[in-house]
């Protein structure tokens, strides 16, 4: 038989798939089918998944249409060997004595049987194995439906599965049998129907209105999206997330422009697109000159005789009320000041364990107050600032539109004719949110930012919330990463110890334990993580860390990267070879002797040029290193530091360390802890790779 | 210019009554028993025990009914368009859930005048759970033309018991049903029926007088107390079957819907706080809970006899 190649196709045709879970599902589908070819020694090309709201595809081309054949030897007895053993090889293998091959080996001859194992059908492969994998698939969340115990996203209906034209058949959980038919669109396709192959499924799909590629879905999405807003000479706000989430929505995409009414403009443009997106899912318009049209894109699954017309008029209708409801609370929070909702705070919980939101913005005004002090900004400024931070959250803006705290808290305090300094710090309390978001770089945002994230990180590592593995429910990862970014990108000169005791000593009335070690440690870890994300390395940052007891981020990183440019020459990497290997000697000789070698050596016992011109370049250099690093001359350390380079190389050249003598051994170790001691003024060098 | 979309008000739509009865009158085509609403106060349809006990257990389901709910927090004095502290839900629930239910479904809006051709019907993803129920499915909300519709649910677990066979539930809002289709922006402008009434005639004292109810004058601690006795009922009962050899899940769950109403009441009161509120609930869970498993054991030895 020749090796022909085969196209496979699976379809499997369900109830409408949530929309967050379909890359994932159409990813592990090729994954885990490609995983079971290749454990079947069958070849193919290319394998392709597509995904819409009701079908999962995989396409593969190119692929073996049976099993390579192979031999399989097995070795019996030996030739001579008891007629009983022979027997059980014979039967072992199936195979009569007269098939069966003796060889000669080094240890005699044996029976060889050479079992032939015919490849089997693809046909047969894809059988055996797609209804286990079908019934177990990794869907994060699965159901169950009718009378059955098969579960996935939601009801299973048909499942396509064809190689080369022919049915692949397969009953997965006594429920859903493979066949040649599928069917379109929901609504605009024309029912059931047969599939030849997958160039006659895609022709047949987009005859029944369903485009399968969710790229070319996308495409038709933006493509018309923009025409929709150019024609209106207006531009389409960019958001790519909501585009796939459309495309994911809709098997036919079909985009319409919508408009409201142009009173709600008065509301703040972020609450109308939150309206717009989030209960929604509309693209917002703006004009040129970056204002908010009132207008809006929604993708219909439909293209009616109409031309949508009822659509967009039901769609319209819809958002008109959403918005009437936004604007209505929009001008009941107007009438009250963000003051007067204080009491209110007192009654809402922030954490069982850390008190009500009210005790919490008594905290962050101290906190603020303090960081400000410390950055020599304006310190009531910066604590009224705090002192209002958190009324949003009790207007009804926020109630509707939870991701808009702290940005409504400006609008209000802007409403009120408040220092624009005081509502920009509101706005940006909760600022940076994550690598790529805007750090806050005006002095009082950044006293609020800092006091915000600083009193959460305190706070909940006080009561033992820290993050563990994948969980970290009160997002202090974050927190943490969003107070380096604001001292290091400000140039703040802060200690971390200093400000997290801080934040602890306003803890008054409750019980935290002590974690300043841990918060240390945790800064260190997400230090590290920003940093590698900048390409430092980790070992320097963890050298550096662990040298110093450091906690002035910005003494850090200036150390860690000039450490880093001294690593990139070959003076710094000899230096580091000499203090590794002096580092090792010492490790070696204090485990045998018990003791620890750390103190000054005694020039008098020196015998030999080496180690004098060695003692001398330490005795001369210690002094300097250490000026050098109080006074944050981190460059001038490293320079000088180098200058060890040549002495340390030629006394590991021409010098015993473990001399005969004993008062000299102990001399020379003590010269080895020298180097140590000095070098480790700049950085732990032991925890340098290299 | 003016960009305000003129709503049409569609005055050949049905009357928020014949809309009930056109419900009605397609799921009893179905095969459905159409019953009556519960005759207690409850937040939901799904609170009826048709839907609540019955969906467990093995037994073929196929019911319909219209309920009507009460959601405290949501009085708005009769002041708001959109948000009422009674309104009702017409729920569909079937054992098992058939293959076909989205097409009866959508056959079902079809009934009440929405020509899925002209409009845009989606099932946009919505897992559901009640944590005083127990009771958590999938499933999604059905958008219209971007207006929920209603809520589409397979029932997966009930009182903390895996619903086997699942049943599909299915809830229409019906005054926002009602006000897409007679084209109305105000719930209160709705046509009733043919002759003039609306539901404004109908609810809007009721509404004004239950907002003062609720959020004023209901005695709260009347209400904790009410609480608590009903809880206590309930457990009462459950125990006397036990003493009995005998199951009463229906009385028993009665009392369970009279504390989650009570619970529902000290929470529009602003009385609850937050540690309180989880441990109502709790309390609420609680009671469903030993309701579904008395009532799984009565079907279960029912099954034996």
């Amino acid at each position: 038989m020749t090796l022909g190649k085969s196209e496979y196709l699976l379809e499997i045709f369900s109830e409408e798939i949530p929309t967050r879970m379909q890359a994932k599902a159409a990813a592990d589908l090729k994954t885990l089918v490609t995983a079971k070819l290749k454990e079947a020694s069958l070849k193919f090309d290319t394998a392709t998944a597509y995904v819409t709201a009701r079908r999962l595809t995989l396409h593969i081309e190119g692929l073996d249409a049976v099993q390579p054949d192979v031999n399989e030897e097995r070795r019996g007895p030996k030739a001579d060997a008891p007629d009983r053993a022979v027997e059980g090889f014979l039967k072992s293998v199936g195979m009569p004595r007269d098939q069966i091959e003796i060889r000669e080996l080094p240890k005699g001859n044996f029976l060889f049987a050479v079992i032939q194992k015919k490849g089997r059908k693809t046909s047969e492969v894809l059988t055996e194995f797609l209804p286990d994998l079908i019934r177990t698939f990794p869907w994060k969340k699965s159901m169950r439906w009718g009378a059955r115990s098969l579960r996935w996203v939601r009801p299973m209906h048909s499942i396509l599965s064809l190689l080369d034209g022919e049915v692949v058949e397969f009953t997965v959980g006594d429920e859903v049998t493979s066949s040649n038919k599928t069917s379109g669109h929901r609504f605009m396709g024309s029912g059931e129907f047969i599939v030849s192959d997958f160039a006659d499924y895609k022709a047949k799909l987009a005859k029944n209105f369903v485009v399968l590629d969710m790229e070319e879905r996308k495409d038709i999405i933006l493509k018309a999206s923009l025409k929709l807003a150019a024609d209106e000479g207006l531009e389409l706000v960019d958001d790519s997330a909501l585009l796939n989430e459309l495309a994911g929505l809709s098997e036919y995409p079909v985009p319409v422009l919508g408009k409201y009414d142009a009173k709600y403009l008065d509301v703040p443009p972020e609450a109308l697109m939150s309206a717009m997106r989030t209960h929604q899912k509309y693209f917002s318009l703006k004009s040129s000159d970056g204002k908010l049209a009132s207008r809006f894109i929604t993708v219909s699954n439909m293209k009616t005789a109409d031309h949508q017309a009822a659509i967009i008029a039901g769609n319209e209708k819809v958002l008109n009320a959403r918005l009437a409801d936004t604007k209505f609370f929009w001008d009941q929070d107007l009438k009250t000041k963000l003051e007067d909702y204080l009491p209110k705070l007192d009654q809402i919980t922030f954490h069982a364990k850390l008190g009500s939101v009210g005790e919490r913005v008594k905290r962050l005004i101290k906190l603020s107050a303090y960081i400000a002090g410390m950055m020599g900004t304006d310190i009531e400024k910066a604590s009224e600032a705090a002192r209002l931070s958190k009324s949003d959250l009790v207007t009804g803006m926020v109630d509707e539109c939870p991701e808009l705290q702290g940005l409504m808290g400006k609008y209000f305090a802007d409403a009120e004719g408040l220092d624009s300094e005081i509502g920009n710090a509101i706005a940006s309390q909760y600022s940076p949110k994550g690598p790529s978001d805007n750090c806050p770089s005006a002095p009082i945002s950044v006293a609020v930012a800092l006091a915000e994230k600083m009193d959460i990180l305190v706070g909940f590592f006080g009561i033992d919330e820290k993050p563990t593995g994948s969980k970290d429910p009160f997002a202090l990862r974050r927190a943490a990463l969003g107070v380096i970014r604001l001292i290091v990108e400000n140039k703040l000169r802060l200690s971390l110890r200093d400000l997290s005791a801080a934040a602890a000593e306003q803890y008054t009335s409750h019980d935290l334990m002590d974690m300043r070690r841990d918060i240390g440690d945790f800064f260190a870890d997400r230090l590290k993580v920003h940093l590698k994300s900048e390409g430092v390395r980790h070992d320097l940052i963890t050298a550096t860390f662990s040298g110093s007891g450091e906690s002035d981020l910005v003494r850090i990183l200036e150390r860690v990267s000039t450490l880093q440019a001294l690593m990139a020459c070959d003076d710094g990497i000899n230096l580091l070879a000499g203090y590794k290997r002096a580092a090792n000697i010492l490790r070696i000789e204090e485990k045998k002797d018990g003791k620890a070698y750390d103190g000054v050596a005694d020039l008098s016992l020196m015998s030999l040029e080496q180690e004098k011109t060695l003692f001398k370049a330490l005795t001369q250099i210690e002094g300097r290193v250490e000026k050098a690093v109080e006074d944050e001359d981190f460059e001038k350390a490293m320079t000088v530091l180098a200058a060890l380079r040549s002495p340390i190389d030629r006394f590991f050249d021409d010098v015993i360390v473990n001399s005969t003598d004993v008062s000299e051994r102990r001399n020379r170790l003590l010269l080895l802890s020298q180097i140590r001691s000095t070098m480790n003024l700049v950085a732990d060098f032991n925890k340098i790779e290299g | 210019m003016s960009q305000m979309v003129s709503s049409k008000i569609n005055k050949n739509a049905p009357s928020f009554q014949e809309l009930i009865l056109k419900l009605q009158s397609f799921w009893a085509a179905q095969g459905c028993v159409i019953l009556q609403p519960y005759d207690m106060s409850v937040g939901a349809g799904t609170f009826h025990p048709a839907t609540t006990l019955r969906a467990l257990g093995w037994e073929p389901l196929n019911a319909a009914y219209v309920q009507p709910c009460r959601r405290p927090t949501d009085g708005r004095y009769g002041e708001n368009p959109n948000r009422l502290q009674h309104y009702y839900q017409f729920q569909v629930v079937l054992k098992p859930s058939p293959k076909n239910i989205q097409e009866l479904y959508l056959k079902s809006l079809e009934d009440l005048g929405i020509d899925s051709l002209k409009h845009d019907i989606r099932f946009v993803e919505d897992d559901w759970e009640s944590p005083t129920l127990g009771a958590w499915g999938l499933g999604w909300e059905v958008w219209c033309d971007g207006m929920e519709v209603s809520q589409f649910t397979y029932f997966q677990q009930l009182g903390g018991f895996d619903c086997s066979p699942v049943t599909g539930e299915l809830t229409y809002g019906l005054e926002r049903l009602a006000m897409y289709i007679q084209g109305v922006d105000n719930v209160y402008d709705l046509r009733w029926n043919d002759h003039g009434v609306s539901y404004r005639d109908v609810f809007l004292q009721n509404e004004k007088e239950f907002s003062a109810y609720n959020f004023e004058i209901a005695d709260t601690d009347r209400l904790r107390d009410d609480f608590t006795k009903a809880e206590d009922e309930c457990q009462l009962i459950i125990d006397k079957g036990q003493k009995d050899g005998k199951y009463y899940p229906f009385p028993a769950y009665d009392q369970c819907i009279k504390a989650s109403h009570a619970f529902n009441l000290l929470d529009a009161r602003g009385v609850i706080s937050v540690t309180e509120r989880a441990a109502y609930i709790g309390r609420v869970r609680t009671l469903a809970k030993i309701c579904c498993e008395a009532y799984l054991s009565s079907i279960e030895e029912g099954d034996k006899s």
